[in-house]
């Protein structure tokens, strides 16, 4: 049947007759319908033997899913919230969660099983068909409803009064603009906050592990250390909002081994330090390989190149990791020269 | 009418309360048309049963845990019973979830049942739209329907995103620092937009009292909307059905409603709630005492979504860093391009319908299903999108690709972004030629008989294998589809001799309708006069 | 006799009868050693570096080169320590069968003493970590909490959240912590084996270690309990989605077909 000669108003089920007439085998057709089949009974419609047992099958199922909750109750009344018990093949479990939820599961899986036995053994099983009406309405109805429509839409008078028809439509498109200038609280604007840390000239690399601040001694070759801004306590309000932007990733290169020259410049001694939020979408970046000197992303896979200014070498992040210029202050402690020259952390429009 | 009756004799206690609630509700007539209402049997069909009741179960259970979580980001030093958290600094969101795991009796339970039945809601959309595709249950009158049940997929995923970030341990926390990574791409309004979503920086003190009000009310509210919409629709299409003796496109055939399926439909949901359950009591998930409070500086590595949010995940780790940076503006194409990859492929699914009703021009009803070999277009695009998905997939979880298979994390990466263009190219044409070879197995089926395995030895020697012809409802399963034929271009001279232009769109469907049902696209399926031929000189082959 | 004579030919033939030669060697020497305390020492010292150096020249010297030195192969072990030795060797990491990005831990072939043997050779090269004593690395006492901080902060990035292991680049990977003795993960903390960072006790002091070692047998170890159930490999979301996609929807698959089915029909008599 082409596409094209189907006629545009045969849209109805009941008008689409064509060779196969539901329920009549034309003789000389052999792909005709030949109606459905006549029902063949199952062995609980023709023996009561058959069908007591599946009543009794039925029965019992719902007997079990009784005893289940009894079950439910006792295991939470009994069972200690925090008795560890082990389970083969689970491993060391909580009883309570493992008799909980199966006495549960159980409570509910036999119900649902009754439910269904009896449906498919017990219930008539004889297939009914049932008529299938147009969903478009009549031509009749449709003429009458745009009739109606006619009729309410002149007597509103809406086409021949232009004027109050556009300041309508200009009130209602106007009205949702409270909605959303009442957002604009939602959060203060942007500023300059995606482009300033914690970090200062003077500030100490405090380590994260000792909350000591940091010596050059103290950062072997091939070592990894986190740092955070000398004067950040984790008690204080704004500590996440200002980790995320401050945290530090320290490492100590040999200095003939850095290939970039300003991350030479920046470093001291052969120690770099580099903002650890990875500059794709955020994610701490701290997969470091000591002896290729890459450090890795673990949510999205971006690599950089830590010997070479921090550099992408694989992945999704647009630029290089931002590094901390760093000195020792007249106590031999570690310490930043100024904050990061670029904004940390993922790029963002006003980044430029 | 039933009050008259009532001072006559006395009616049953149920039958007084049916009449008191007819009165008033008119639900006799709503029962007449209903209660005896016929569905078909098939297992298919009972895949968007699976998707109802998990979303029961959801709320069940979520509401359950909505009476112990406390929705807040305030820093508190955690003193429960679980020993390798004291005194750590976490939100009262991590707080409280651990508290629900480990001091609320059957907490554990419930918020296990909660995160399954939400992998599951999901997981069986996914199929359930999958059904309806490859039988061509969307065609009309379903388009609507199709576009209720696929925004309902869509919210489905964040409804799940937002909940599973609003514990705030160290996994989620990472997946919310990458969508407001993603949000932070969005050219020009993009920062707003992020210190809009989490009141200021990252993270701030919002997002998970923000969350929760959007995980709980705001999508659940519009997924409820959207469910009785399309359940309505469900009922007032009455079922699809598959071809067979008996069943025609102007009727419907299986069981009434009251008792069968009552039972059936009814039981079905303690069933899913049963497995459920079960299957909570024994496998754990998110277990967010290993994973610990989220802190912007911690990350673990293996840092994934739920497997619904794999597949953006996929797009966003395949993408290679691109970033321009002009007149002092940073359009991070790296991450906006993923972001914008991710309603185009999943939408890629849902305009497909309109594409085919567009390229056939079919205005008819459609109740009978297609075998998924009767139309291998829409076949082979199926397929090529759940590739792509895969593909994407193995995208999303490369890093354990890698660690398990023992291969490159690179390598993977690279397979994903050749991939992205080339798998659902093969799945395209392979899907399409096994629709075709199925479509002729077919075809020798109804005009031979359906291959007996008896060898009958003829009398001058030759060997041949016995065909047995196929019953008449055979013959008439397998012929009941319809078949398309490639659209024409319209005469370009009309009968006044008057020429006309053949638009590009024309030009366009013309040149689709080719591909989907020219010749070597489909096998035409046998004729009368063929099978009486072959019938007449029955015995040679 | 057969097995023997086609196992003679075996590459690690020179080596295992080596060892056994030096085994035997060391063991004699050991019984007939003269007892005088203060002097045994020293000499137990030399002499232990003195058959460090031959285990050297038969396991090592082919990649690390004839006096530590390292080579195209494989690196200087000048200063590594005893530390770095003991973990390598014990965990059968070294010597390795070939060269590579990482080299993975298999069965080790050496004896302590050999180990100690080689240790103190390297250690005699230049000075390094010395392999801890059981003190150190004993986790009684720590505080697991705080393990538990250090591990998400200098540990989780490549070893997950519980230490099941993790994927680096071009097939590298972080280990399983599962099954590592407390030993052997604070040697790996203090000298940064292969690609992993070091975490010495300038910036990660030895009570750190132990709580991380503490917290490590918490979560992924014999005391570790799993309160859900199955673990699921303990990987997140992946192996999650993997099970509700094969059990969970397969099961209600499996009963939706069931549901459905047509009920069998009587036998026709």
């Amino acid at each position: 049947m082409s596409s094209q000669d189907i006629p545009e108003d045969k849209h109805l089920p009941s008008e689409q007759g064509d060779a196969h007439h539901a329920g009549v085998a034309v003789a000389d057709d052999p792909f005709a319908d030949p109606g459905l089949p006549a029902h063949k009974p199952r062995i609980q419609d023709i023996d009561e033997r058959a069908a007591k047992r599946s009543e009794r099958t039925v029965a019992m199922l719902f007997t079990i899913s009784m005893l289940a909750t009894i079950g439910f109750i006792a295991a939470y009344v009994t069972i200690p919230v925090d008795k560890i018990v082990f389970i083969f093949p689970l491993g060391k479990v909580s009883a309570l969660n493992f008799a909980l939820g199966l006495t549960l599961g159980a409570a509910l899986f036999c119900i649902g099983a009754g439910a269904v036995h009896w449906a498919r053994t017990l219930m008539s099983d004889v297939e009914v068909a049932d008529e299938r009406h147009p969903i478009q309405a009549s031509p009749e109805v449709k003429a009458k409803v745009m009739q109606d429509f006619a009729d309410g839409a002149s007597e509103s008078a809406i086409g021949r009064r232009p004027l109050i028809r556009n300041t309508m439509i200009g009130a209602l498109a106007m009205l949702p603009l409270s909605a959303l200038v009442i957002m604009r609280d939602l959060g203060p604007l942007p500023q300059e906050k995606l482009r300033k840390t914690l970090w200062a000239k003077g500030k100490l690399l405090i380590n994260q592990n000792t909350m000591e601040p940091l010596r050059p001694e103290d950062v072997a070759v091939g070592s990894l250390t986190f740092a955070m801004p000398e004067g950040l306590e984790e008690e204080q309000h704004d500590f996440q909002v200002q980790i995320a932007k401050a945290a530090l990733m320290i490492v100590r290169i040999q200095p003939e081994d850095i290939k970039d020259k300003k991350e030479l410049e920046w470093s001291h001694d052969g120690i770099v330090a580099y903002s650890k939020i990875c500059t794709h979408v955020g994610c701490p970046i701290s997969l470091y390989e000591q002896q290729t000197h890459h450090v890795l992303c673990p949510c999205h896979q971006s690599t950089f190149d830590l010997s070479d200014g921090a550099r992408v070498i694989f992945g999704p992040a647009g630029h290089a990791l931002p590094q901390l210029r760093i000195g020792v202050n007249k106590e031999g402690f570690l310490e930043a020269l100024g904050d990061f020259e670029e904004p940390v952390g993922p790029a963002f429009w006003e980044r430029g | 009418m039933s009050t008259a009756d009532n001072s006559k004799r006395k009616a049953p206690a149920g039958e007084r309360v049916a009449d008191y609630f007819d009165g008033r509700l008119g639900i006799y007539s709503l029962a007449k048309a209903n209660m005896r209402k016929i569905f078909p049997d098939h297992w298919s069909f009972m895949l968007g049963e699976i998707c109802l009741y998990s979303f029961i179960i959801i709320i069940l259970t979520g509401v359950y845990l909505t009476l112990f979580f406390h929705p807040s980001m305030n820093e508190v030093h955690y003193h429960g019973s679980y020993v390798p958290m004291q005194g750590v600094l976490m939100s009262e969101a991590f707080a409280s979830t651990l508290d629900i795991s480990f001091d609320v009796r059957g907490g554990l339970l419930i918020r296990q049942i909660h995160h399954w039945a939400a992998l599951i809601f999901v997981a069986g959309m996914v199929v359930h739209m999958m059904r309806v595709f490859f039988t061509g249950a969307f065609r009309k009158p379903r388009e609507i329907n199709w576009i209720f049940g696929f925004l309902l997929l869509v919210l489905g995923m964040f409804t799940g995103f937002t909940g599973y970030s609003l514990p705030d341990d160290l996994l989620s926390g990472t997946g919310v620092r990458f969508m407001q990574g993603a949000i932070l791409s969005v050219p020009v309004v993009g920062t707003y937009l992020s210190f809009f979503l989490f009141g200021g920086e990252f993270p701030g003190g919002d997002f998970v009292a923000r969350f929760y009000s959007i995980h709980i009310l705001l999508l659940p509210g519009i997924m409820m909307g959207l469910l009785v919409a399309h359940l309505i629709l469900v009922f007032y299409h009455k079922h699809t059905q598959f071809a067979g003796p008996g069943r025609t496109n102007n009727n419907v055939v299986g069981m009434p409603l009251l008792p069968v399926y009552m039972a059936k439909a009814g039981g079905f949901f303690f069933l899913v709630f049963g497995v459920i359950a079960a299957i909570a009591a024994i496998a754990t998930i998110n277990p967010i005492w290993a994973l610990g409070p989220y802190r912007p500086d911690h990350v673990s590595t293996g840092a994934q979504p739920d497997w619904y949010m794999g597949m953006p995940e996929g797009l966003i780790r395949a993408m290679p860093g691109w970033e321009i940076n002009l007149w002092g503006h940073t359009l991070v194409l790296g991450v906006f391009i993923p972001l914008v990859l991710f309603p185009l492929v999943l939408g890629a699914i849902a305009v497909w319908p309109f594409i085919e009703a567009w390229v056939t021009g079919d205005k008819r009803e459609h109740h009978i299903l297609d075998r998924p070999r009767n139309a291998p277009t829409r076949t082979a695009f199926g397929v090529a999108w759940i590739a792509e998905y895969m593909v994407l997939l193995i995208g999303g979880g490369n890093d354990m690709f890698a660690q398990y298979f023992h291969l490159s994390i690179n390598a993977i990466t690279w397979f994903v972004r050749i991939g992205f263009f080339a798998v659902p190219v093969i799945a395209f044409i392979v899907t399409k030629r096994i629709c075709m070879g199925l479509q002729r197995r077919d075809h020798d089926k109804v005009l031979h008989g359906r291959e007996t395995g008896i060898i009958k030895r003829l009398p001058h020697g030759e060997f041949i294998e016995v065909h047995e012809p196929l019953t008449q409802a055979r013959l008439h399963t397998l012929t009941a589809h319809d078949q398309y034929k490639p659209a024409e271009l319209g005469p370009l001279v009309d009968e006044n001799g008057v020429e006309r232009k053949a638009g590009r769109m024309e030009k366009l469907r013309v040149k689709l309708s080719k591909g989907f049902y020219a010749e070597g696209n489909q096998i035409t399926k046998p004729t009368v006069d063929e099978y009486k031929e072959i019938q007449a000189g029955h015995g040679h082959h | 006799m057969k097995k023997l004579s086609a196992r003679r030919r075996h590459p690690l033939a020179a080596v295992v009868v080596l060892l056994l030669a030096l085994a035997a060697t060391g063991g004699l020497y050991a019984a007939f050693a003269p007892a005088g305390k203060a002097q045994a020492d020293e000499t137990a010292q030399s002499l232990a570096i003195e058959e460090g150096q031959k285990l050297y020249a038969v396991g090592c010297a082919s990649c690390h080169g004839s006096g530590g030195q390292g080579s195209s192969d494989g690196p200087s072990l000048v200063g590594v320590g005893s530390a770095a030795v003991d973990f390598q060797v014990s965990t059968g990491r070294m010597p390795a069968q070939q060269p590579g990005a990482q080299v993975p831990k298999k069965k080790n072939i050496y004896t302590q003493a050999q180990i100690d043997q080689l240790a103190a050779y390297i250690a005699s090269l230049g000075a390094g970590p010395i392999t801890p004593a059981a003190k150190q690395y004993d986790p009684a006492g720590a505080d697991v909490a705080k393990g538990g901080e250090l591990f998400r902060n200098n540990c989780a990035q490549c070893h997950n959240f519980t230490g099941e292991g993790g994927a680096l680049t071009h097939g590298k990977y972080a280990p399983n912590l599962e099954d590592v003795t407390p030993k052997h993960v604070y040697e790996a903390m203090l000298t940064g084996p292969q690609n992993m960072p070091s975490f010495p006790d300038s910036t990660m002091p030895e009570k750190q270690k132990k709580d991380i070692i503490a917290y490590l047998q918490h979560v992924n170890g014999e005391k570790s309990v799993n309160p859900g159930g199955l673990k699921l490999g303990g990987l997140g979301p992946v192996s999650e989605g993997l099970f509700g996609w094969i059990f969970g929807l397969g099961a209600l698959i499996a009963v939706a077909v069931w549901v459905a089915a047509h009920t069998a029909k009587a036998k026709k008599s």
